[in-house]
């Protein structure tokens, strides 16, 4: 029950983007067609679910002070914690060059739409957010599986939301300095205001 | 007779050699482009994460600034310097690895000086490494240009990122928090102000950002497609 109230938590209530505001780059750059958008959210879901497992494992079995006991006792006051950037992205970059394979191979049209920004994810604030809050609220490991998995799944929720009105937005008579980003940011606001309403439900 | 006509020469070649003025036109519009035409924030539209998450408050914001200023300038510079060294197959690791690095003497530097500062800001140092500004001026420009011009366009673009944060911190503290630098200006002038939390909330941020984009190119004139 835990679970299911984190994983629905994760999705709506801290969501990546409208709470947190991470991977907006992404968010911004690839949200102007609907199917472009699905395709790097499950992209995201796919390495953020696991990223965030491995990156645990990394933390609690290597980088934390005292993990290392399980090596040999000596180890006890070995504290490797300022290697955690360089750890959690080299974790990060690997993952996402596999997605490109797998992408590349399987998907070929997908690949070719996303372009540019598939290797970007590998600097998308909200996948090493995701091992970076892991980290900080102390998750256990099924809560950190469900913790990745749900984030991710918020993050493309919010993208595919947004492409559904940008594509609209195309035929509507918006200022012309507000065009594009001006409007978007208005746009993801209001959003934001009705992801907000989802704090008032107790899970 | 000689001698005098080659001493000529040399001063008539000697202009030709000297390099570029320190501060040139060239290097001039490098430094100032990124301040408000070819802004990274409204402009570029990178980096915004972290622009929108730690604008609060503006002490934050500003130790903020300053660390992602440190972070640019030299990961451009370090860039830059190894530039021919660096195979392009592995770039991107490598830009990553200098990032990181920089990065965790930032984070150290201010979990040992300030640490309630570093609690604040909490995991977002951390995210300065996923900053797109600092990763896309590495591959737009250290990655092709000499180091002393990469130094300058890091100080650009990091002026021109914090001067943005900066200015959607002082609106989102004054009109949500009712205080400037944890100054309470209402109180102080003695007027009655209900502080509205939606400034303290994310909404603020994207709407404050918005309505920034909007004056800022208004002004400059710049319309996107």
């Amino acid at each position: 029950m835990d679970l299911v109230s984190l994983a629905v938590r994760s999705i709506f209530i801290d969501n990546m983007i409208f709470a947190y505001f991470l991977g907006m780059c992404s968010f911004l750059a690839v949200s102007k067609k609907v199917s472009t958008a699905l395709g790097l959210g499950l992209a995201v879901v796919f390495v953020l679910s696991i990223t965030a497992p491995v990156n645990w494992l990394l933390q609690q079995y290597v980088l934390r002070e005292g993990a290392l006991t399980w090596v040999s006792a000596e180890f006890a006051n070995v504290n490797l914690e300022f290697l955690q950037f360089i750890m959690f992205i080299a974790v990060i970059a690997g993952m996402v060059q596999l997605v490109e394979m797998v992408i590349e191979k399987f998907s070929p049209s997908l690949y070719g739409s996303l372009g540019i920004f598939l290797p970007l994810i590998a600097v998308n604030c909200s996948i090493l957010g995701g091992s970076l809050f892991m980290v900080q609220r102390d998750y256990t490991l099924p809560q950190a599986s469900v913790y990745g998995f749900g984030s991710g799944l918020g993050f493309a929720l919010a993208i595919v939301a947004l492409a559904a009105v940008r594509e609209k937005l195309k035929y509507s008579n918006v200022p012309k300095p507000l065009k594009g980003i001006g409007i978007t940011m208005l746009i993801t606001g209001l959003m934001a205001i009705a992801f907000k309403s989802f704090i008032g439900i107790a899970v | 007779m000689s001698t005098e006509t080659t001493e000529v020469q040399s001063e008539v070649k000697e202009p030709k050699k000297v390099s570029e003025p320190l501060l040139s036109k060239r290097r001039k519009q490098i430094l100032s482009d990124p301040l408000n035409e070819d802004n990274p924030i409204t402009v570029q539209v990178l980096g915004i994460c972290s622009a929108l998450a730690v604008t609060v408050k503006l002490q934050p914001t500003l130790i903020m600034s300053i660390a992602v200023i440190f972070v640019i300038v030299f990961s451009n510079l370090i860039i830059s310097l190894m530039r021919n060294l660096i195979p392009t197959r592995v770039r991107i690791i490598v830009q990553l690895a200098v990032i990181a690095s920089l990065v965790t003497i930032v984070s150290e530097v201010l979990k040992a000086y300030s640490y309630p500062m570093y609690k604040v800001l909490g995991a977002f140092v951390g995210l300065i490494i996923t900053n797109c500004i600092v990763m896309g001026r590495l591959e737009a420009f250290a990655m092709g240009n000499k180091p002393y011009d990469s130094l300058l366009d890091g100080f650009g673009s990091g002026f021109g990122y914090a001067w943005i944060i900066l200015t959607v911190a002082f609106f989102r503290e004054l009109l949500g928090s009712g205080s400037i630098f944890n100054f309470k200006v209402f109180e102080e002038l003695g007027i009655a102000y209900q502080a509205n939390s939606m400034m303290v909330d994310s909404v603020g941020a994207f709407i404050i950002l918005g309505i920034l984009i909007w004056v800022q190119r208004y002004v400059t004139g710049y319309v996107e497609n």
